[in-house]
């Protein structure tokens, strides 16, 4: 069986085109769409996080990985039977008030996706009570909160405490990330951990709700 | 690719240049969520102030208040940004008075051509516009800086040659464990000779993981180019002490770094995040000290 290694190598090079085809391949060939998710793509966006961190990929790298896992990822999909989500989880992420940044933020979407989760995007500059309604809306079980600015940073403790008060701390776990960000500093802002990099972000993000 | 003005500013030996706005205007009032560039028309004195205070500072080019100014984060019709790129330029040339040079800044567009999301015609007609309303605010040069996807830093070289200004395009280098990559992965050779290529009069590196991972990053540069070298560094690493954002290098430890940093082959020097006219005048000090 060489299809799965190939759909593999497909994801970690970012050939989109060639990852939905021998998808397609995998589907016909009658493997099991968990199978292929489970053995192909998630080792293989996997692989890709492991090169972004050794400095053997850069973000293009990955965001064309992503891209191949999402071609995967939407073949299958409807093929997952129900009760079996394709979902390793749900993430409400956003850039934060006042900054208007959101590559570092749309990285780790893309990742997140890659792997599993189901992302709502808010987009930049999202006020405290814009992120509340949305946790009560989408109800996820992780909120991820990014800034590029040591001068909006601050805008993240004053999410987090929003979130407090409107007594939806307990349902959400936080994630932040961004360059003036570091571990002390996340749990200065009352958040649950900080991720380095958007690899670090997804395995972070695993960890938050209890998979692996 | 040579320009007069380069070469007579370069002919003297090192040349400093301005550091941090942002952080100087915060310091003047500027609110949380409002973008500087938008103090070019609200507020023209205080930003002429910062100006001003790079200018008696010693800096011999001055910059704009304009690094964002872009169609993108301003998120605007075309008129406010005209208007605020050319207010920009005209606030610095008034600090500038006769001697000191301005050069109108250029930030990236924050979109990434890889996604999508934006197109090479929407960068190329969006630095157009920046770069054409700095040079009708009579900037004498334009700055491309803090850019790392090398595709976007051509279209804003091209678009910024086109206003026949000198151009100084720059990348930062914060990526990797020896912070020598550009967020996209680019480095200093191929950040060198793709600027070049596109035109750049001055090439360097603004911005990044602190003036001591900088040197490296200049050298490379300056290996592979005969056009003079333009740096930039962050005065370390921003610390946070009582929610209050603290950059630990002092304005005399950051002019330490000067003499190296010409050695290895910068032409033109300044300060990004964390500095402010003291460095400056620092480094002034060391310039301007027989065997300093």
């Amino acid at each position: 069986m060489s299809l799965l290694p190939e759909l593999y190598e497909a994801v970690v090079i970012g050939d989109d085109d060639l990852a939905a085809e021998l998808t397609g391949e995998c589907i016909e060939a009658g493997l099991a769409p968990q199978t292929i998710i489970d053995d192909a793509l998630i080792p293989a966006m996997a692989e890709a996080g492991r090169r972004f961190e050794t400095d053997e990929y850069f973000v293009p790298d990955l965001i064309m990985s992503g891209r191949a896992i999402k071609a995967g990822l939407a073949l299958l999909s409807p093929l997952l039977g129900a009760g079996s989500s394709s979902h390793a989880g749900s993430v409400v992420i956003a850039t934060v008030q006042g900054d208007l940044h959101d590559i570092g933020k749309n990285l780790v979407a893309v990742m997140l996706e890659g792997a599993g989760f189901e992302v709502v995007d808010l987009g930049t500059d999202v006020a405290p009570e814009e992120m509340v309604a949305a946790i009560r809306e989408h109800r996820p079980q992780l909120v991820g909160l990014s800034a590029l600015l040591t001068t909006t940073m601050l805008s993240m403790p004053a999410t987090i405490e929003a979130i407090e008060a409107a007594g939806l701390r307990d349902q959400v776990k936080v994630l932040i990330g961004g360059p003036p960000l570091n571990e002390e500093r996340a749990r200065e802002f009352g958040a649950d951990a900080y991720a380095d990099n958007a690899n670090a972000a997804v395995r972070a993000a695993f960890e938050l709700v209890g998979v692996k | 690719m040579t320009s007069t003005l380069i070469d007579e500013l370069v002919a003297g030996g090192p040349v400093l240049t301005d550091g941090a706005w942002g952080t100087q205007m915060i310091a003047l009032g500027l609110p949380l969520g409002v973008l500087p560039d938008r103090w070019n028309l609200s507020h023209p004195d205080r930003v002429e102030a910062v100006a001003r205070s790079y200018v008696d500072a010693g800096s011999r080019i001055i910059l704009t208040n304009t690094f964002q100014a872009n169609r993108f984060a301003l998120r605007e019709a075309s008129g406010d940004v005209v208007a605020i790129n050319r207010a920009g330029a005209e606030i610095s040339r008034r600090a500038a008075g006769e001697l000191v040079k301005v050069f109108g800044s250029i930030g990236p567009s924050n979109k990434m051509l890889i996604t999508g999301e934006i197109d090479e015609r929407e960068l190329r007609e969006a630095f157009s516009e920046q770069a054409e309303a700095l040079a009708d605010g009579d900037a004498d040069g334009i700055v491309i800086e803090t850019m790392s996807d090398l595709a976007e830093a051509t279209l804003a070289v091209q678009a910024a040659k086109a206003t026949g200004l000198p151009v100084v395009a720059c990348m930062t280098f914060d990526t990797g464990k020896q912070k020598s990559r550009t967020m996209m992965g680019v480095t200093p050779e191929q950040a060198s000779d793709g600027l070049a290529e596109a035109g750049a009069d001055v090439v360097g590196a603004n911005c990044g993981a602190g003036i001591d991972t900088v040197a490296p990053v200049c050298a490379a540069i300056a290996a592979v180019t005969d056009l003079p070298v333009w740096i930039k560094a962050n005065a370390g690493v921003p610390e946070l002490v009582d929610r209050e954002v603290v950059y630990h290098t002092s304005p005399t430890e950051f002019a330490v770094h000067l003499e190296g940093l010409v050695r290895v082959g910068a032409d033109f020097i300044g300060g990004c995040c964390g500095t402010n006219p003291d460095f400056i005048a620092a480094m002034s000090r060391v310039l301007h000290t027989p065997d300093g």
